[in-house]
């Protein structure tokens, strides 16, 4: 598991607000540091604790109260309210203060040093600055919620329910003290009903994609469609083909600015694809210029056939989609049966959940959480939201969304995660990089230069001291 | 009553100043101060560092691209608004002759005055907004529909606009596709801002003209342009600042805040993304340099510019 590295918490959110804006539909935007101001000096939890029992792991104790704050934001409020539901089963004699709002940081950053809520969903425009209240340790270590019996099953820990990819997400400076409860899975989307039509399935590997594109380019119709105005969209698929053709090492490499590491035959074999794409005429014609929701809705007309985009694609696109269209997400291809990780899926949490320190009834907060990881606490959030959860099998039983069913299959059947960091560390190669995706995706660039361009970029910063280094393994 | 004067205006002129200075003025210092330093943006920790930001602005390649796609909106956009807007402004004024006696404009040209002066009402990031759906990359988008209806472009090979590098007379093609929209937004407000200087030259003058036979060119060149000599000089330096601008078009139109592959990418863009975006520690002291030289640069041309066309002021 890579270790959190340090970086520089506004520059961090600045970024992670054009990726995030769109994850599950979400936007999470960077706060201030005022909190630094207002910290107080961190005490230990004063919670008031009855007896510890499997079934009441962190001791709530009978007669407290709970104080939860729901973002009502893009997922809405209404789920909590059905945990609530679950809690008040096991713990009748706990009571618990939903209340929702949309300006987390005004209204609970000035409780935050004396009274803060025992539970508190961090998320949306007015979020506080993570990095600020782990700095100052105003953050509860939500490791014992790691380690407690699941709600359903005494025998697993909570930490065995999650969904891959979720603990290191809300890990810092080694501990866990960030809940994401909302999971995105990112692939490429196809209508099963255009599928099903022309008796074709969707390809596993850029070979295959390759075989079948011309029988779909002989029906009219686009083989791929792409956001090309904004080729970070691009780069989450082609990072994916690289780490699935070059393997997790390849990626890292990468990250690490080793020299060479644009030019190793892994990374040449995606890019070679991804050049082979484009020359063949396989992509929409114009989608070198398109926004993400212009490409979007070319491929809702049926205009291509694949495309690649995370899972908040149908609440985003929910007023025009087309009757009788079952959305469904694949992985991204592999290029060949040579691929070193060929079941690597990109995938990641979001939405934060955070229990404050100096909460009057921090167990309270973390039983709670606990039920919302409970499986049909899970199921309730996924049919509402039509978004996973980071419990496992969230949306096992949701039968309205193809697109949900068919993400939840995907991490089913998922190896290791696929994670890229070197736009979030490095400005300057993020530029690089959307800069050389968007000459490669339209044409202008070849592999083999795309590959020099990006190592040239990644030396220039390698030899850069007044660059900041991380590195990850 | 002179001492009662006095404090009247300073009495509605002190509240105002003290903002403007406290908003705008006193930033304007802090950024020539950051400038000297390395301040990276987001600690309070900051070195003085000389002229070390100014040595490294004249080696930055990407500056220099920034520095010549401005210079090349700052010879255009202000030579081409205020080319049309004159002919345009002629024209609704005093272009129109028919057989009747008397100077007019073109028929309708109230109306005409209305729909020119049309794109001025709407912010300049909504022009963008809109322009975005006309100039689309695929057969969507209204220019590509119709010019492949039309059979003047191949369906396979729709225009790129602001998405196509390619150079033309040695300039990418986006840049000019940005500076139509500059242009298509800023004659409406030059036109009107002629129109009423036209409006104030006396009827007789262009009478006298008209008897003595001079053709609506020669009246143009000979009477109008030379009596507008003021409004014009004041119109090439508001559009000179303009054209030094340019960052809502490319930050909102062109693929990743000025590309493809930086090029469109002008100074706002370049300093934008040196504040914000970049990995280099000192970002932010560098970024305010830009500022700076940017804003010395300005003055400079302006002043030149009101310099050179100054002159004896003709009354009538």
């Amino acid at each position: 598991m890579p270790a959190k590295p340090q970086r520089d918490p506004v520059l961090l959110s600045r970024r992670a607000l054009l990726q995030r804006a769109a994850l599950a539909g979400l936007i999470v935007t960077p706060a201030g540091s005022l909190l630094a101001a207002c910290a107080g000096s961190p005490t230990s939890s004063n919670t008031t604790t009855g007896s510890k029992t499997p079934d009441n792991p962190f001791g709530v104790a009978d007669g407290s109260k709970v104080d939860v704050i729901v973002f009502n934001g893009g997922l809405g409020d209404e789920y909590p309210k059905f945990d609530n539901t679950l809690f008040a089963a096991k713990h009748g004699k706990v009571t618990v203060n939903l209340s929702s709002t949309q300006k987390i940081k005004t209204e609970q950053q000035p409780r935050f040093s004396t009274t803060p809520a025992d539970l508190i969903n961090n998320s949306g425009a007015d979020s506080m600055a993570l990095d600020a209240l782990i700095n100052d340790g105003a953050l509860a270590d939500l490791g014992p919620l790691l380690d407690a019996p699941s709600w359903d099953d005494p025998n697993v820990k909570v930490r065995d329910t999650l969904l891959p990819g979720t603990v290191d997400d809300g890990t810092y400076n080694g501990k866990f003290y960030v809940m994401n409860y909302a999971y995105t899975v990112f692939g490429i989307w196809y209508n099963q009903v255009l599928f099903d039509k022309n008796g074709w399935t969707p390809p596993k590997t850029f070979d295959e994609f390759f075989a079948l594109a011309p029988k779909i380019k002989a029906q009219n119709i686009a083989p791929f469609a792409f956001a090309g105005k904004y080729p970070y969209y691009m780069r989450w698929a082609i990072m994916s083909w690289i780490w699935k053709s070059g393997g997790r090492s390849a990626v890292v490499d990468i990250d690490n600015l080793k020299p060479g590491a644009w030019k190793t035959d892994g990374v040449m074999a995606a890019l070679n694809a991804t050049e082979k794409l484009v020359k063949d005429g396989l992509t929409l014609t114009g989608s070198a210029t398109l926004s993400h929701t212009e490409s979007q809705q070319a491929w809702l007309d049926g205009k291509a056939a694949f495309l690649p985009v995370g899972t908040w694609l149908e609440n985003e696109m929910k007023s025009t989609i087309p009757a009788g269209y079952q959305m469904k997400i694949s992985n991204f291809w592999g290029v060949s049966s040579a691929d070193k990780a060929p079941n690597a899926v990109y995938a990641g949490s979001g939405e934060g959940w955070i229990v404050p320190k100096k909460g009057a009834n921090s167990a309270g907060g973390m039983e709670f959480l606990r039920a919302m990881l409970s499986k049909s606490g899970a199921a309730k959030f996924a049919s509402l939201t039509h978004s996973l959860t980071s419990t496992k099998g969230s949306g096992d039983n949701v039968t309205d969304s193809t697109a949900l069913t068919s993400a939840n299959g995907l991490m089913k059947s998922a190896g290791e995660l696929v994670s890229f960091k070197f736009p979030d560390w490095y400005g300057d190669l993020d530029k690089a990089s959307q800069n050389a995706i968007g000459e490669l995706m339209a044409g202008r660039m070849t592999a083999a230069t795309f590959a020099n361009t990006m190592q040239a970029a990644a030396d220039k910063v390698a030899g850069d001291s007044s660059i900041k280094k991380q590195t990850r393994t | 009553m002179r001492h009662g004067k006095t404090r009247f205006v300073v009495g509605f002129l002190a509240l105002p100043l003290a903002l403007y200075v406290w908003y705008v003025v006193w930033p304007f210092a802090q950024s020539i101060g950051y400038s000297f330093t390395d301040w990276g943006g987001y600690s309070d920790e900051q070195h003085y560092i000389g002229f070390a930001n100014y040595v490294r602005l004249f080696n930055d390649e990407l500056i220099r691209i920034a520095f010549w796609h401005n210079v090349f909106f700052l010879i255009t956009v202000p030579l081409i608004t205020i080319g049309l807007a004159l002919f345009f402004a002629f024209l609704l004024n005093v272009g129109g002759r028919g057989n009747r006696a008397g100077i007019r404009g073109v028929w309708g040209s109230g109306v005409y005055k209305i729909i020119f002066f049309f794109p001025q009402v709407l912010s300049l990031v909504l022009i963008a907004v809109m322009w975005q759906a006309i100039y689309r990359g695929d057969d969507q988008g209204l220019l590509n529909g119709l010019l492949i209806k039309t059979g003047l472009v191949d369906k396979d090979h729709p225009l790129g606009f602001v998405a196509d590098p390619t150079p033309f007379l040695g300039v990418p093609a986006v840049l000019w596709w940005i500076l139509f929209i500059a242009v298509w937004g800023g004659v409406g407000f030059y036109l009107v801002l002629f129109s009423a200087a036209m409006q104030a030259i006396p009827k007789d003058i262009y009478e006298a003209a008209l008897l003595d036979g001079a053709s609506r060119f020669t009246s143009f060149f000979r009477v109008t342009l030379p009596l507008l000599r003021d409004t014009v000089s004041i119109a090439w330096v508001y559009l000179g600042f303009i054209a030094l601008d340019m960052y809502a078009l490319v930050f909102v139109m062109t693929p990743s805040q000025g590309g493809p592959n930086h090029a469109s990418e002008i100074f706002a863009s370049v300093l934008n993304f040196t504040a914000f975006n970049s990995s280099r520690s000192g970002r932010y002291g560098y970024a305010c340099a830009m500022g700076v030289a940017l804003g010395i640069f300005t003055m400079i041309l302006a002043a030149l510019q009101l310099r050179i066309t100054r002159r004896e002021r003709l009354e009538f």
